[in-house]
């Protein structure tokens, strides 16, 4: 027999309700920092400037996808496509590239349409077709990444323009594009989700999808917007990596969602939805990342990075159950 | 050994952060008696009875079980000691049949390799839900059930558990009167074999003819304990309540206006050529058995349920609702039954749930006013007397009364002019009842029309200047508010 729907759900702790509130709230910021400190005390090379940045550029392709698919699971879904969709967009947008054809507008273009198409596709069969996210978008997975090996041969793309490469690689007032992207990503994704009402809607979806119909909300367009936006920044994402790389790899982001996911969920949003906030993202999205910084600086080899990896996903996650 | 009790609980505390939820509260139960507790809520009711099974430790005081000092850390051990609870809202397993639920977690299982013994398990099943007298398959499965016979499993599986106090959490609240009936006669049963029942309701007819002991509660402590003949109903509410209510309804005589809804031929899934008119000013009851098509009528004028056929006007035009979106541009509101399910985003603020319908005023070009949003909660909060430690506070930690107010004043601020009002009071405090009760009359005064669907005559018959009686998804009557009885609408509902 379950009685879980009569015990009190958030009991503070009773004798010392403030500290509890305060972990609950801040938990996720305090295991950064003691993670960032038990780093700088490990190796002399964490702390700088320049590792911080190289931190930032590597964790902003990551960054940008955590807060696309944050939005899709406070609406209470979710998508696994998000790592072809990486390797399609930068193959598509690279493909348009080369120097002297079309531009920096063209590929640009070409490679967030093609996120936009894909996640509104996602969208309708989610909610038009009442087919379970999941396996809409593990169906997409496989069918974007397809889609990257056909329209390239299995080859990658490459012999791309500077301007196509300054994405990437550029800076600007001396900080590296792809951070001030994955910043502009930040401010205007934690904007719409705290004072707009589509952001309102988005957590009221996922809260209660029959309330929020009841409210008068069109739950269906809320929805598809989640995908949409989503799709949209793995586009972003696709791109940046393409042009980091310089060239366009259909076998690129395998994988990637996974991180992403790691990042909503080690950032406090519940799969369930209703709940989460952009910063808890990226605060995730940074752990993940001076993780994989801080083990490389220690010479701990990729194969065992990755248990530790999984570690720290599962406890996050316990730890902010516990609370 | 030999205790004239089964359960004694000895000044039990309980405190949460900012509130003592219990303050020292007495209670015995005896075998063979049914013991009501009434309160308010937050009255402690659910507090006390969740430390009876376990879910919570008392910071003080003890209980006894037959004599014996016991501290429930589990719902399993309490459920071992013989007490077992009937939630109100039952939590099955509804992929699986009646006897896997009635055994769950503690099946015949065979000596050697621990495999389920299905035939056993049936058996003894079909033994049980016989003595209840259920007349049903036990290999059937949760989910094709009825409330009513859902709820008989529970049972069942707390007899099956040995259980000699069983709490019953109003079990009536979704029970037809023919299926309260059936619960009655297998409580008197009980009784005889000496098992105690431990009965929290809000309905006061029942309440009266069921307990042979009543405990009220009131913020936390124990107001009295008596036996129910020593008791009459008006005694008891100022009892529960702290202060005399003379008349919960105060309906005044009114003149309706002009018609403001109308249906014509209005057919769905469960109901049929349904016609009705509603007038400005005027309060529509609608009356009839549980599942006879009441609900999916209102849900159908609010667009949550399909309308195969029928016209719906508004001030005479016709109007079209594909959803509720629909519905409340029309200025329809709802109140529905089932307020987890449609009206509350449970894990949200008081705040955003009374805003969630309204956000489009509280903008400044793209942006939510979030300063305007507080201002707007702050009134409703006020206006409606909300009881809540801020607007900031999740909707999940109030009341069931509130919770309602909640939804109220989502329909209010859509200046709904009809507002359907679908069991208003359900699983709600007498307190709360009676400002809803008078709410709804000051807006039919204010013009609005409203809709009153409920299982509780003395509702329907206290508020409705008219009362339509649903039976089998059809309209069997329309009672004028001089005509309407609850022995006539009843006649007209059962058939």
């Amino acid at each position: 027999m379950n009685f879980k729907n009569l015990l009190p759900t958030r009991l503070p702790a009773e004798n010392s309700p403030s500290i509890a509130m305060y972990f609950k709230q801040y938990g996720i910021f305090i295991a950064f920092v003691f993670i960032c400190i038990l780093l700088t005390i490990a190796t002399p090379n964490f702390l700088t400037l320049q590792n911080m940045v190289m931190v930032l550029r590597q964790i902003s392709i990551n960054g940008i996808l955590a807060i696309g698919v944050t939005f899709v699971i406070i609406s209470g879904g979710i998508d696994l496509s998000l790592g072809s969709v990486v390797a399609l967009t930068g193959v598509a947008a690279a493909s348009f590239a080369h120097p002297g054809t079309h531009g920096l507008f063209v590929p640009l273009l070409v490679g967030l349409l093609i996120g936009v198409t894909i996640g509104t596709i996602n969208g309708l069969i989610i909610t038009k077709g009442k087919v379970a996210a999941f396996i809409v978008t593990l169906g997409m997975m496989t069918i974007a990444r397809g889609l990257a090996l056909v329209v390239s041969d299995g080859r990658p793309v490459s012999n791309l323009s500077d301007s196509f490469n300054f994405i990437g690689g550029g800076e600007f007032l001396n900080i590296p594009i792809p951070i001030l992207l994955f910043g502009a990503v930040i401010l205007i994704s934690s904007i719409i989700l705290k004072y707009t009402k589509t952001g309102r809607y988005v957590y009221a979806v996922g809260g209660n999808e029959n309330a929020a119909k009841a409210s008068g909300i069109n739950v269906n367009s809320i929805k598809l917007f989640t995908y949409i936006i989503c799709s949209g920044l793995a586009g972003l994402a696709g791109i940046v990596l393409a042009s980091r790389i310089t060239t366009g790899q259909p076998n690129a982001g395998v994988a990637y969602e996974l991180d992403a996911i790691a990042a909503v969920v080690i950032g406090g949003t519940s799969l369930s939805g209703g709940s989460g906030k952009i910063i808890g993202t990226v605060v995730g999205a940074l752990i993940i990342g001076v993780i994989n910084n801080g083990l490389d600086l220690l010479n701990i080899t990729s194969y065992s990075q990755q248990i530790i990896k999984g570690l720290i996903i599962v406890g996050a996650v316990l730890l902010d159950r516990k609370n | 050994m030999n205790q004239p009790y089964l359960l004694k609980a000895e000044n039990i505390s309980k405190s949460f952060p900012g509130v003592k939820a219990l303050d020292k509260v007495n209670l015995t139960i005896e075998g063979g008696k049914v013991h009501t507790i009434i309160g308010e809520n937050g009255a402690g009711k659910s507090t006390l009875m969740k430390i009876l099974m376990g879910m919570l430790l008392p910071d003080e005081g003890e209980i006894l079980y037959k004599g014996e000092k016991v501290k429930f850390t589990s719902v399993q051990e309490a459920i071992k000691t013989g007490v077992s609870m009937i939630h109100q809202e039952l939590l099955p397993f509804p992929e699986l049949s009646i006897a896997e639920n009635i055994f769950m977690g503690n099946e015949p299982t065979s000596r050697i390799l621990g495999w389920i013994n299905k035939k056993e398990m049936n058996k003894n099943a079909a033994l049980l839900m016989n003595k209840l007298g259920a007349n049903v398959e036990v290999t059937t499965a949760m989910k094709e059930l009825s409330i009513a016979e859902m709820q008989m499993v529970e049972i069942a599986k707390a007899i099956s558990n040995q259980s000699e106090i069983i709490i019953m959490d109003e079990p009536t609240s979704a029970l037809s009167n023919r299926e309260i009936d059936i619960l009655f006669g297998i409580i008197e049963e009980l009784k005889q074999q000496g098992i105690a029942i431990i009965y929290i309701s809000h309905k006061m007819d029942e309440i009266f003819k069921i307990s042979d002991t009543i405990t009220v509660m009131r913020d936390g402590k124990h107001i009295t304990t008596c036996e129910i003949t020593e008791i009459d109903q008006k005694k008891l509410i100022s009892l529960i309540v702290g202060r005399e209510i003379n008349s919960i309804f105060d309906k005044k005589e009114t003149t309706p206006g002009e018609v403001i809804l109308s249906v014509s031929e209005l057919t769905g899934l469960k109901f049929k050529d349904i016609n009705f008119n509603v007038r400005k000013g005027e309060i529509l009851g609608i009356a009839g058995l549980m599942g006879s098509g009441r609900t999916e009528i209102v849900n159908s004028i609010y667009g949550l349920e399909e309308i195969v056929k029928g016209t719906i006007f508004i001030n005479g035009k016709k109007v079209k609702i594909r959803s509720p979106k629909d519905a409340i541009k029309n200025s329809i509101g709802l109140v529905s039954e089932d307020r987890k399910k449609y009206g509350l985003v449970l894990g949200s603020s008081v705040k955003h749930n009374i805003s969630l319908s309204i956000l489009e005023k509280c903008k400044n070009g793209l942006f939510l006013n979030l300063k305007k949003e507080n201002e707007m909660a702050d009134a409703q909060i006020n206006k409606l007397n909300i009881k809540t430690t801020s607007s900031d506070q999740l909707v999940n930690n109030l009341s069931g009364g509130n919770q309602q107010k909640i939804i109220i004043a989502k329909v209010l601020l859509n200046d709904a002019d009809i507002i359907i009002f679908d069991e208003p009071t359900r699983g709600i405090d007498i307190g709360a009842k009676s400002e809803i009760y008078k709410l709804m009359t000051q807006l039919a005064n204010e013009g609005k029309a409203l809709i009153l669907i409920s299982s509780e005559l003395p509702e329907i018959l206290g508020l409705s200047d008219r009362v339509l009686v649903i039976r089998e998804g059809e309209i069997r009557a329309e009672l004028s508010q001089v005509e309407a009885t609850q022995e006539l609408i009843m006649k007209h509902a059962m058939a």
